[in-house]
């Protein structure tokens, strides 16, 4: 103890002389780890958003959007026909048509009241209008209670009340609403006075706008409603057996088409086209930091390197008299290394009191979350090593000064 | 005379030490371009879209919902007002037609069939015939369609330069009809190239609406109207609403956007005055239950409302100027290790006569030429950046209005480099009144 304080105490008094180069690569020291553990806090935020799974069957789902043109009927019965010729193609496991998808960027929002009268809504959610088929075009997991049947199913079209009488929910949805576990059963509002009773809970459902959403229940409340949505634009769901996706998807066109040819096909994507769009800029903006963040580190380790050779020329005189009175070269090469820790330590006590700040004033401007204290340790032991390994060289060359250097220069 | 004296000893001592100056250019450098791909962005997004006319046009709004629905705010009725109108809200100040001109309008979809005979959908926009004076719209063939046209509901329509070009190209089709969702429409004018960046006529579609294409056709808000061309817009209702079209039009949802152009800052608050009244009015009327608020924004007021910054680009815009700021700092490093190691030189000029003030400028002479590579570097580096953000789709939008906002507008090459070069030598100040406060005698004591 008394021994390392005898060594520490003359890099202190060193120091003195190069008060504000230290104070530089602390500084950079600082600044570095605050913004290398707030970006791998930022990443790794994205990468959970990213890995989040939406409850749907995603690798066997595409979707297909369709207008028709010119066509002045109720579209209740070119929607028939259109899934009937779904269902019929060979690959094709079910279909259905819903107002909006998870995942899919647009949908429909509103209210939950426990009471008919409620001026403040209990929770918000999405609603999605479907069929007896969506569960099994969805391959959502029921949990409890049942899904709709056929009898249930209402025609609802823009403008209208909705009149149908049951609802299924998400599990979380279920408990945000009934704490004490006893969803099934009950009675809820939405934005018309009629009551729905809840007969299903499915284990996941993610709304329309995760991935554009931070906010967790606007993430995962989901409600189901058997509703069929009529609308002269209307989007498809389809399920493919496993395998055959490719193949029905590319036979999905010449299908419709031969239904009527007075229709545009919008689209015709997979799901996981939807999930690679939707998290387009988190996955680009994760590289983007990790990119940064890796320049940052070559810079900051450049910078310590650069430094350090000059303060290293510049003490030759002192080094090569201090082994020319015995100190060997293990004792020049530690010298710098501690040096080196002492500044870099300092400059990472501050920078976890930077990052730290830097995160709060982040997750209060921007809908990020706090992060957590692994983070800074692990960015502090990365940037205590990086500058431990960018001393080395410039330590390694004032090891090598000969002790005959204390009288060469004079 | 001098400078280039100082030139000369820059450009020599840089040459002696090629590996510090190679580190300090790239360091620089690497500040400079991630700094400028975020700026150059944020920059292209806030840019003024039409110069000599934002102080003119003004967006009202009126709260016609009450304390306690407002975005943002509580019961107690604080935030804001929402940014569309209800149709009798928009069709009652037409009426009273007190802006120099004036425009109701909302986003409709239509289709027609394209020259390989498939059903084509088209964006368009229902709009008076002011909305192309005031946004100073430029025609290629024909031009806007009249007052009366919009008086009498005529089946008239404006369409954009792409559109034209895809459904007759090569020829003017002024005078055709073109058929929309089976209707016969005859073409009055066919816009030039126009597509403001960003598209700040409406921004009330959501985050990215402001990178949206301008519509591809435009027709009479009246006609619109009376075909029931449904909005395609975003619409707001805080009530049930009555089936059908007539029941929108009843309704207090928001779905209409509206522009005055008010050519004077007197007009400006006599509008502001008529606003209140008429709002004061709807109260008398007693279709409002509370205190009458009324806003008008100009265009510069409406983008900062409307126009939310991608939370990417926020995020990267902190994470870029923090990495300037370290290299910086390690530029003002290894200035100092610049100049201390040529502490000898340097007090021997003292010694022969030269004043603080001469150190002191060839040292501020030797790191602006370290700023100026550093600068090319920067630069090349933000294309690089720019073309990335680009690849990797950093910003949602339409092709030709991210296209827009990721390159390099007039003015920024050269903004670069006086940013490389103010960077470097501010990073250097403290190393430069170093090297100049030398005591010249210690210097040549120490040779």
């Amino acid at each position: 103890m008394a021994a390392a304080f005898m060594e520490v105490l003359p890099i202190l008094k060193a120091l003195r002389r190069n008060k504000v180069g230290a104070m530089l690569i602390g500084l950079q020291i600082a600044l570095t780890l605050a913004i290398v553990c707030n970006c791998l806090s930022i990443i790794q935020q994205y990468r959970d958003q990213m890995g989040s799974p939406s409850g749907l069957d995603e690798a066997n789902i595409f979707t297909v959007s369709n207008t028709w043109v010119g066509h002045a009927d109720d579209p209740k019965v070119r929607i028939a026909a259109d899934l009937a010729a779904l269902r019929s193609m060979p690959g094709v496991a079910d279909a259905e048509e819903s107002n909006g998808l998870p995942l899919g960027g647009s949908g429909w929002g509103t209210g939950i009241n426990l009471k008919p009268d409620q001026q403040h809504p209990s929770a918000s959610t999405t609603e999605y209008f479907v069929d007896e088929h969506a569960l099994a075009v969805y391959g959502i997991k029921l949990t409890a209670g049942r899904w709709f049947s056929a009898d249930e199913i209402r025609d609802f079209h823009l403008g209208e009340d909705l009149s149908a009488t049951s609802i299924v929910m998400t599990r979380r949805l279920a408990r945000a609403l009934f704490p004490s576990g006893d969803a099934l059963g009950q009675v809820i509002y939405l934005s018309a006075p009629t009551p729905l009773r809840v007969v299903g809970i499915v284990e996941r459902a993610q709304s329309p706008w995760a991935g554009i959403s931070h906010d967790a229940s606007a993430v995962e409340n989901s409600v189901f409603l058997p509703e069929r949505y009529l609308n002269n634009y209307v989007t498809y769901v389809v399920r493919a057996h496993p395998g055959a996706l490719a193949t029905a998807m590319g036979a999905v066109r010449d299908r419709l088409y031969a239904v009527t040819r007075q229709r545009i096909i919008l689209s015709v994507s997979p799901f996981r086209e939807m999930r690679q769009r939707t998290y387009q800029t988190e996955q680009s903006l994760s590289v983007l930091l990790g990119v940064l963040c890796a320049l940052l580190l070559i810079v900051t380790a450049c910078g310590i390197v650069g430094l350090v050779l000059y303060w290293v020329s510049q003490r030759r005189r002192q080094i090569g008299m201090r082994r020319a009175l015995g100190a060997r070269r293990m004792d020049i090469l530690r010298y710098f290394q501690l040096e080196n820790l002492l500044i870099a330590g300092t400059g990472a006590v501050l920078g976890i009191a930077v990052g730290l700040a830097g995160n709060t004033w982040l997750a209060a401007t921007l809908v990020l979350t706090r992060m957590s204290a692994g983070y800074i340790c692990v960015g502090a032991l990365i940037v205590l090593a990086l500058s431990q390994a960018a001393v080395l060289w410039p330590a390694l060359r004032a090891a090598a000064i000969p002790p005959a250097a204390a009288i060469r220069d004079l | 005379m001098m400078l280039s004296y100082y030139l000369e000893l820059a450009i020599r001592s840089l040459r002696r030490n090629v590996a510090l100056t190679a580190l300090m250019v790239t360091v620089v450098g690497f500040g400079i371009g991630a700094s400028m791909t975020v700026l150059t962005t944020l920059r292209a997004m806030a840019v003024d879209p039409i110069p000599d006319k934002s102080a003119q046009l003004f967006v009202p709004q009126i709260d016609a919902w009450g304390p306690p629905t407002r975005p943002g705010g509580g019961a107690d009725g604080s935030g804001q007002l929402f940014d569309q109108l209800t149709y009798r809200d928009a069709t009652g100040l037409m009426q009273a037609r007190k802006a120099a001109r004036q425009t109701a309008m909302y986003a409709v979809s239509l289709d027609t069939v394209s020259l390989e005979g498939v059903p084509l959908p088209v964006d368009g926009r229902a709009a008076y015939a002011d909305f192309f004076q005031m946004f100073e719209v430029p025609f290629r063939y024909g031009g806007p369609w009249s007052a009366a046209d919009d008086k009498g509901r005529a089946n008239v329509v404006v369409l954009s330069a792409r559109l034209a070009a895809r459904l007759f190209p090569h020829v003017n089709p002024v005078g055709r009809t073109i058929s929309l969702s089976g209707q016969e429409y005859r073409i009055v004018g066919v816009m030039d190239a126009w597509n403001p960046v960003p598209r700040f006529y409406d921004l009330t579609q959501g985050p990215n609406s402001g990178l949206a294409d301008a519509d591809s056709l435009f027709v009479p808000f009246s006609t619109a109207i009376e075909r029931e061309m449904p909005d395609n817009g975003s619409i707001r209702c805080n009530a049930r609403v009555a089936p059908g079209f007539a029941g929108q039009l009843a309704s207090e949802c928001l779905w209409i956007q509206f522009w005055a152009q008010l050519p004077t800052q007197a007009a400006a608050r006599d509008y502001k005055t008529f606003l209140y009244n008429y709002a004061a009015e709807q109260r008398r009327l007693g279709r409002f239950h509370w205190k009458p608020w009324v806003e008008l924004r100009d265009v510069h007021q409406w983008m900062a409302l409307e126009i939310s910054v991608p939370e990417t680009l926020r995020v990267s815009s902190v994470v870029a100027f923090g990495f300037l700021a370290v290299c910086l700092i390690n530029a003002a490093g290894l200035m100092l290790a610049r100049f201390s190691g040529r502490a000898g030189e340097l007090g021997v000029r003292r010694a022969l006569g030269a004043s603080r003030w001469d150190i002191g400028w060839q040292c501020v002479v030797e790191t602006a030429v370290v700023g100026l590579p550093a600068g090319a570097v920067g630069l090349a580096l933000t294309f690089a950046g720019l073309a990335s953000q680009r690849a990797l789709h950093m910003v949602a939008g339409s092709a030709a209005a991210v296209a827009r906002v990721t390159s390099l507008g007039d003015g920024m090459i050269a903004i670069t480099l006086v940013l490389a070069v103010c960077a470097t030598v501010c990073s250097a100040l403290y190393p430069i009144w170093r090297a100049s406060r030398l005591q010249p005698a210690w210097q040549l004591k120490a040779q």
